[in-house]
């Protein structure tokens, strides 16, 4: 029988490995799973690369990750918000190495990784200073039927942490709302996936037509208690 | 030295909303392209897309009922129109890099006369670099304009011969909406669509210290 619910958020990252990849969803705050995060806290796995479209919002979750000082690398597209203080001192004590990368590339370089694509053209970024490797020498291009394309490489995941809205024992997931942005693609691009969910269903019990993450990309599913995400990432009106 | 006024923020969100055709899919960068949305002509649907995996984004939630897992590319609280849907990351980004979306109204820190954009970083010293989606939307949509002041705060020209910012895009700004102007970005250089009372177009090229070629006729949109 299988049954991917995990008991604890304990068991679910038991073996995470010092120097994993470990992919985590969200934007801004919305499907950040800060339960997980904390869990990996806990944990304890170091010199971390850590995978986020931003690089943590205020004190908890994610920005919590980097200030134990267990994060070696991250790999983002907009680290810079109006709380992400905690990233900000790390990388100006040059504490942290940043590969900037742009959104599209990133959900795209993930998604090769799940697919199984060895790299691919695109023209995001042609001509553009990230259009170049971190030692400053020119990525590989090339030009397809007179555009100019950028060769970029799958990005891998020892583990992805994402955060849904319901899931089965089979890991099969459904999402709330704009929460769902990188799950469902982190889900597809790391060895080992780990999904929060509000709330446990019975098998049988998802629709099948709208169930978004098949399990077959899942490894545990954690219930995690219901709240209400809270606001971050941008300057609130005076 | 003859008169003109500036056209106000506001004044500028209804120029460019003046342009987007019934059915547009439309992505509206964070800051001032945003206020576009609400210039948009009763009686048009022009559909919001949002770069975190939003089609048929509405407007502000009335105080008390924001919902922060229904944010926009700016973090923040939105609606969903009846008709709107989610969508993951990956998909998200393939309907902006694969050109099924019509227009992109970005910001600028600099535009050339050639249509390079440059708008995600002043190559400051010690500034935190981010990015975003900003070079995926700027050629990745079938027309990218970018809404903007002409002059910085300190005079200076924001439509230049070549960029000295760090490039989001070469050749990607189709056209730029000013306070000042509309202009057409081409191969050949700037080609004028319109610009404010009173001010003459010699005036303006002075402004720019760029050539403006005046229109022959109104370019379709």
């Amino acid at each position: 029988m299988i049954n991917k619910i995990a008991e604890s958020i304990e068991k679910a990252l038991t073996g995470t490995a010092d120097g994993a990849t470990v992919l985590i969803g969200g934007f801004g705050t919305a499907g950040i799973p800060n339960e997980l995060i904390d869990g990996l806290i806990a944990q304890g796995a170091r010199d971390l690369t850590i995978v986020n479209n931003n690089a943590g919002n205020g004190d908890t979750g994610l920005a919590a990750l980097l200030k134990t000082g267990r994060v070696r690398k991250v790999i983002c597209s907009f680290p810079r918000q109006a709380d992400s203080q905690v990233f900000d001192a790390l990388y100006r004590s040059r504490k942290l190495e940043l590969e900037l990368v742009p959104q599209g590339n990133l959900a795209e370089r993930l998604r090769a990784a799940g697919a199984g694509i060895g790299a691919f053209f695109t023209p995001t970024g042609f001509g553009t200073e990230l259009a170049r490797h971190a030692d400053g020498t020119e990525k590989e291009t090339r030009v397809i039927d007179g555009k100019s394309y950028v060769l970029e490489y799958p990005i891998r995941g020892d583990l992805a942490l994402i955060k849904a809205e319901r899931g089965d024992r089979w890991g099969n997931l459904v999402f709330r709302k704009a929460a769902r942005n990188f799950g469902p693609v982190m889900a597809t691009a790391a060895a080992r996936t780990v999904a929060s969910v509000h709330e446990i269903a019975e098998l049988g019990s998802l629709d099948p037509e709208t169930i978004v993450t098949p399990g077959i990309h899942v490894s545990h599913v954690v219930q995690i208690a219901r709240v209400a995400t809270q606001a971050g990432g941008f300057k609130a009106a005076a | 030295m003859s008169t003109y006024t500036k056209r106000s923020k506001d004044a500028l969100a209804q120029r460019v909303a003046q342009d987007i055709h019934d059915g547009a899919y439309v992505n509206l960068g964070i800051g001032m392209p945003t206020l576009v949305a609400n210039h948009i002509p009763a009686g048009l649907e022009v559909i919001l897309h949002s770069e975190n995996g939003i089609l048929g984004m509405g407007p502000a939630p009335a105080l008390g009922a924001e919902d922060y897992d229904l944010i926009n590319a700016g973090k923040q609280p939105v609606t969903l129109l009846d008709g709107g849907c989610y969508f993951h990351h990956a998909d998200s980004f393939a309907m902006m890099r694969g050109g099924h979306l019509d227009i992109c109204v970005l910001g600028a820190f600099q535009v050339s006369a050639t249509g390079d954009l440059a708008n995600w970083s002043t190559g400051e010293e010690g500034s935190i670099p981010a990015v975003g989606g900003a070079m995926d939307l700027a050629i990745g949509a079938k027309q990218t304009w970018v809404m903007m002041d002409l002059l910085t705060k300190k005079g200076e020209s924001k439509v230049v011969q070549q960029c000295s910012y760090p490039l989001t895009g070469i050749a990607c700004v189709k056209r730029i909406y000013s306070d000042l102007a509309t202009l057409e970005c081409t191969d050949k250089g700037l080609v004028l669509i319109d610009k404010v009372d009173g001010l003459e177009l010699a005036e303006l090229e002075q402004l720019l210290g760029l050539p403006v070629a005046a229109a022959p006729q109104q370019p379709p949109v």
